[in-house]
């Protein structure tokens, strides 16, 4: 099962470093998005580092929501998401590897960038800890809440729009503690409290939805 | 148990069995509301602090539990439609779905209307709203998703999914105000013990409460009646059932 789940993970890898662009126009997304804020609202040090947690987590739910869609797409366009599921293998394996694989692909280079975010957002090493703590904990969250909106809403032809008003709810916990957590350190106050409740819901996620989806995909190939 | 739940599996006995509970539900609804609403509106005592405009919990209270209630009961059906692969289930999830979306718009309405005169704002970002206002968007992704299937058998596992994944923001309401220390005040007369009301005050608010419950298991008996008859329609029984009536 393991060997599946693996294999799945290659795969994925490997289809998408063939079109790069997919996983760049993302990310390009996301710094464009940070960069604006800047521009738009004032260079300001206290003012930027004030609205930082908003911005870097908006932009980071937006850009997420972009490459969401990838997740199933394709596999389910050309044929091979049915191949998936005919397999002997749990979907639900199959389903996990794929997320993990899409959060690689979107999750970490967010992570690997956020450096860049502390420089634009003018960021302390404190606050940047704790930026970089909840994009760790709170990405995955995201590739595995919004696969059940993807896997709900892949069959549908016109499915953009109300993939992004489905799960841009389920969104909002993970804002709401990661902001505040990040909030939390720019005042230089203790953030466990938060980053815990964020750990738990990365828990949880990992826990369930890979059953959600499953059923989700289910329906939509039915 | 079982033996006896076995014949409402069968539309025609559900079509039946709602048939005879509707004008129950709707005219007991009917009167609990009335008399709450003209008790707790006219008769009930002024608050000491909040004068008359506290009256409006007649209305905010039973419409945000209920809100949350009918956010249960979708959740439990879309369960039931999940595990027991009960299409019934699914049409219920479907039912309630617009009806929990419009309570939940009510108490966030009055909850507003009341807000502006006491905290002197019509909206705070406190956490209670704010998951108030999530579970709004779960009901309209919800409505949104059965919407957009165009066969209602998939649209129904779709939708039951969906709202079983958004029941997690359930606890999050309800818990808000004791987790969180917000704005919005805590429970008043959930508490096991002594509620902290008066009774002239508390008592036409237990009768809005049941009078609501009863609206809508009323609007929910219509609405599921409804759309157990469109998605009949193509049966014998419903043809029979409606020619013969004609």
């Amino acid at each position: 099962m393991f060997a599946v789940f693996l294999q799945v993970i290659r795969r994925e890898l490997v289809t998408a470093f063939r079109r790069k662009s997919d996983i760049l126009n993302p990310l390009w997304f996301f710094i464009i998005v940070i960069t604006l804020f800047p521009l738009g609202i004032g260079p300001e040090p206290n003012l930027l580092l004030r609205i930082a947690p908003g911005v870097i987590w908006v932009a980071a739910l937006l850009s997420a929501l972009l490459s969401m869609e990838r997740l199933f797409r394709d596999d389910f366009l050309d044929g091979s998401l049915e191949q998936l599921m005919l397999t002997t293998t749990p979907l639900g394996v199959i389903v996990t590897a794929k997320v993990t694989a899409h959060w690689l692909l979107t999750g970490l280079p967010i992570l690997l960038v956020s450096p860049l975010l502390a420089v634009f957002l003018s960021l302390d090493a404190n606050t940047y800890m704790a930026t970089f703590i909840t994009l760790l904990l709170g990405t995955p969250v995201l590739s595995f809440v919004g696969a059940i909106g993807v896997a709900l809403t892949v069959g549908l032809r016109k499915g953009g729009v109300l993939l992004s008003l489905l799960i841009l709810p389920l969104f909002i916990p993970v804002l709401i503690f990661a902001t505040s957590a990040i909030d939390a350190a720019s005042f230089g106050v203790s953030y466990s409290g938060p980053v815990a409740i964020l750990g738990a819901m990365l828990a949880a996620s990992v826990t369930f939805s890979p059953f959600a989806i499953a059923a989700s995909l289910r329906v939509s190939l039915s | 148990m079982w033996k006896w739940l076995h014949p409402y599996a069968k539309p025609e006995k559900t079509y039946s069995l709602t048939g005879k509970m509707l004008p129950w539900f709707a005219v007991l609804s009917v009167i609990a509301l009335t008399v709450g609403t003209i008790w707790g509106f006219v008769f009930a005592p002024a608050d000491y602090q909040q004068g008359d405009s506290f009256r409006i919990i007649y209305l905010h209270v039973p419409a945000a539990s209920l809100s949350m209630g009918a956010y249960l009961s979708m959740a439990i059906a879309a369960f039931i439609g999940m595990v027991w692969q009960l299409k019934m289930a699914d049409m219920a999830v479907a039912a309630i779905a617009p009806i929990g979306a419009v309570f939940t718009a009510i108490a966030l309405f009055t909850g507003a209307v009341w807000g502006k005169p006491m905290w002197g704002a019509w909206w705070v970002w406190d956490a209670r709203l704010t998951s108030e206002l999530i579970q709004l968007f779960l009901y309209l992704g919800v409505i949104a998703i059965y919407g957009a299937f165009s066969d209602k058998l998939l649209a129904g596992r779709a939708a039951g999914i969906l709202a079983l994944v958004g029941a997690i923001n359930l606890p999050i309401i309800h818990y808000s105000v004791e987790w969180w220390n917000t704005l919005h005040q805590k429970a008043t007369i959930s508490k096991l013990d002594k509620p902290s009301m008066d009774s002239d005050m508390l008592w036409p608010l237990l009768i809005n409460l049941l009078g609501f419950g009863l609206l809508f298991g009323t609007l929910t008996l219509m609405r599921f009646r409804n759309e157990l008859i469109i998605r009949e329609s193509h049966r014998p029984w419903v043809k029979k059932l409606f020619i013969g009536e004609k």
